[in-house]
């Protein structure tokens, strides 16, 4: 069973894991996911690459600690391991020379885009990033992200770092500033993908997000988790997990995420009732 | 896709022909005059009550008693052309076994049915024996019933698992030839069988985290146990077949990976993996599913078992199961279980033109599952959370037979009418599943996005590589996946051996 080499948290809530997975780590690409279960009865679920490391045959992920599954995740030490840990998954994302671009990212999704900014930079582009969060001590990877972009802006609520602002206001400027931008892309909760999607439409730029809809298997099989895109259903594990922002039914992926929200809540409740100490 | 029925090769026939010269089958023969076989009724298999049995997932069939079982064995006429054989997709000598059951020799009956099928408990519970080996018996012909083949094969492979004796066969010497098999449902399993037998170092990479694809996310435990399964697979790994689950094709590594890690031959058994929907209004609300993800759901992930297990799954008061296959019937019995108040079949055409087996009808019916006969969703209706409140249908006619030979269902305007459900299971077929395909360059494939094979050897059209099951067929059967498999071990066998 694969083993976990690390697990530490990164802030509050959001944890950092890196699993063994020789064969996983040669194949990874910017912008793909692993499905991980985190014990025999647990549920499937998707967690976005953030890293990883061919030479040491590693594949880290970051991830918010937010239900059943990823709880006990989040208790999980180096040494443990998983039943399930299978990828990558998903397409790659594409890494082309896009002039500037502007990556918007928050939560995970701090995790998640950092090997896309990493090989954006690599590609040659003008990379700025604007990190999102609730406060200054829910950022992490300032740092890597200094590394490799030429600008990284912040946009805390409690106006410790950068502006007070949504990460749609800090956009508006962002893309102001530095017209012409070549694209945009996003990752981190539903609705920061759908503000930055939002925020760049009338300005015809092009913007990706990273869907992060219910997902089973991950790969096609299921159905789960169908999503519309320029009005036709897709099936987010294989034809994305990137689709361009402007054609993203957001609507509907509120919604779809939602499915389970009762029985989440329920899964919960009996967790934390009968198995934590 | 389909293919010719093939006529049993010279081979088979001599085997056939040996098995039946033997002087203990001579004198079971004459024991009984065929007149005596023939009055003797069909032994009905026994089954759970149905107000019991459609509220738990335990299996609905209960076995033969060995009394009936050799009973019923003794009903068939052993006779000289055994059409029996060549109804069955993997050409089980057929009369051998059920005349060692006759004799009292089950264990020996299940041996010689592994002699051509690794999976025999399986194919006892789910094969359509109506339409394959018991539909040609001569039994039949004469107009009784025919000999309960598939009940039988079921007592035997459950005998030999409960008394222990289940035996490895001696294996060949290793020939040192590796075979990557792609995905551990029935054809993989099938073909790793017969290849591990033949000394070859077989390991089979399956994406989902248990073997059996659609035996173990698809096809429920009140039709077929996990422990059966189990057991079955425990079988090959005896045989030294390697198993690579949470691995796959295509994304961990592709097939040319796999050739440069030294697998000569490669066998495709990647399946339907590719649901079907209808690309009507409302299909994406909250409550519709897939029959793959609402029964992998409650089989591979045991969300029958929330909370105890994390993956939840819809529990309805109304179900509707739109489609008429033995997919649809294990969806509606699902729901069924899971506590539905009406569960019901929806169909666009008439009961006759069902593809499921007749047997998953009646039990359905007798479980309480209601059909809406040449019926067909318009459009689903949902609230203002997205979640699915009614559907609106339409009744259909039925006209001249399509290409499938069955008549074709025709929308009868002004017929249309809305009923209330919260869940609906989308079971009208599954596509072959794409990720290999798209990742290997240069492979041939059909119009229905199936890899495309020449049907008397299983191969692609890249040498070494070989498909077979529903990723060449589409959405087929259990047997008919391990009937290409048999071939297609065969075939392997002879490359590697060029």
């Amino acid at each position: 069973m694969p083993k976990i080499l690390t697990r530490e948290r990164l802030v509050p809530n959001l944890h950092l894991i890196e699993f063994e997975a020789p064969e996983v780590a040669r194949k990874c690409r910017p912008g793909q996911f692993v499905i991980v279960m985190p014990d025999e009865r647990g549920e499937r679920i998707p967690l976005s690459i953030a890293d990883w490391d061919a030479g040491r045959g590693s594949v880290t992920a970051v991830f918010l600690s937010v239900g059943t599954s990823t709880r006990k995740l989040a208790a999980l030490r180096a040494g443990d391991e998983v039943p399930v840990f299978v990828g990558p998954l998903g397409r790659a994302s594409e890494i082309g020379p896009f002039g500037t671009v502007v990556l918007t990212a928050g939560c995970f999704g701090i995790g998640a885009l950092w090997p896309t900014a990493r090989a954006l930079r690599a590609a040659g582009n003008k990379v700025i990033a604007v990190i999102d969060a609730k406060a200054d001590y829910l950022v992490y990877w300032k740092d890597r992200y200094l590394s490799v972009c030429d600008k990284v802006l912040f946009s805390s609520r409690d106006h410790a770092l950068g502006s007070g602002d949504f990460v749609h206001k800090e956009l508006d400027k962002v893309l102001e500033a530095e017209a012409p931008v070549g694209r945009v892309i996003s990752i981190g909760c539903t609705y920061l993908m759908y503000s930055t999607a939002q925020a760049t439409k009338s300005l015809g730029i092009k913007t990706i997000v990273s869907l992060n809809p219910i997902m089973v298997d991950g790969t096609g099989m299921c159905g789960a988790c169908r999503c519309t895109a320029a009005g036709k259903t897709k099936f987010a594990c294989v034809d994305g997990p990137d689709f361009d922002g402007h054609e993203v039914d957001w609507a509907e992926l509120f919604m779809r995420r939602k499915s389970y929200f009762d029985d989440e809540i329920r899964s919960l409740c009996r967790f934390e009732e009968t198995e934590l100490p | 896709m389909a293919e010719e029925k093939k006529a049993l090769s010279p081979e088979d026939r001599a085997r056939l022909k040996a098995e039946f010269d033997q002087d203990w089958r001579k004198d079971l023969r004459k024991s009984v005059p065929p007149k005596e076989r023939m009055k003797s009724v069909r032994q009905k298999m026994p089954e759970r009550p149905a107000d019991e049995r459609n509220r738990d997932f335990k299996e609905v069939n209960l076995g033969l008693t060995a009394e009936m079982a050799r009973e019923e064995a003794r009903r068939c006429l052993d006779c000289p052309t055994s059409p029996c054989v060549t109804g069955c997709p993997v050409y089980i000598d057929i009369p051998a076994f059920v005349k060692l059951i006759e004799a009292g020799r089950f264990v020996e009956a299940a041996w010689k049915i592994k002699e051509t099928n690794s999976l025999p408990a399986i194919c006892g519970r789910v094969c359509p024996q109506e339409t394959q080996c018991e539909e040609v018996c001569s039994l039949k012909k004469t107009g009784g019933s025919p000999v309960a083949i598939g009940n039988l094969e079921r007592f035997v492979s459950d005998f030999e698992r409960l008394e222990g004796s289940v035996k490895v066969p001696p294996l060949p010497p290793p020939t040192g030839k590796k075979v990557a098999i792609i995905g551990a449902g029935p054809a993989g399993l099938t073909v790793a069988g017969d290849l591990a037998k033949l000394g070859h170092k077989v390991t089979i990479f399956e994406a989902l985290h248990e073997s059996g694809g659609v035996l173990i996310y698809g096809i429920p435990e009140f039709r077929l146990p996990k422990a059966i399964l189990k057991a079955e697979v425990d079988y090959l790994k005896r045989l030294g077949v390697e198993i690579r689950t949470s691995f796959v094709v295509g994304m961990t590594a592709t097939i040319e990976d796999l050739r440069a890690d030294g697998y000569e031959a490669i066998f495709i058994g990647s399946g339907a993996g590719l649901p079907n929907f209808m690309k009507i209004p409302g299909e994406n609300l909250v409550g519709v599913y897939s029959a793959n993800e609402y029964l992998t759901r409650v089989n591979l992930m045991r969300a029958y078992d929330f909370p105890d297990h994390d993956t939840p799954v819809f529990k309805a008061r109304t179900a509707a199961v739109i489609g008429g296959g033995n997919v649809a019937m294990d969806s509606v019995r699902t729901a069924k279980r899971l506590g539905a108040e009406r569960a019901i079949i929806v169909y666009r055409r008439s009961r006759a033109e069902m593809p499921a087996r007749i047997e998953e009808i009646h039990h359905a019916e007798e479980e309480g599952i209601e059909f809406q006969l040449l019926t067909t969703p318009i459009r689903y209706i949902g609230d203002e959370h997205g979640r699915l409140r009614a559907m609106e249908c339409q009744k259909m006619g039925l006209g001249e037979p399509d290409a499938s030979g069955r008549r074709r269902p025709v929308p009868i305007e002004g017929s249309e009418y809305t009923t209330e459900v919260d869940l609906v299971v989308c079971a009208i077929g599954q596509s072959p599943n794409p990720l290999i395909p798209q990742t290997t360059p240069g492979l041939k494939m059909g119009k229905w996005g199936n890899v495309e094979v020449d049907w008397t050897t299983m191969a692609t059209n890249l040498p070494g590589i070989y498909a077979g099951g529903d990723i060449i067929r589409g959405g087929a059967t259990v047997i008919l996946a391990m009937g290409d498999a048999r071939i297609a071990a065969a075939e392997i066998d002879k490359y590697l051996r060029r």
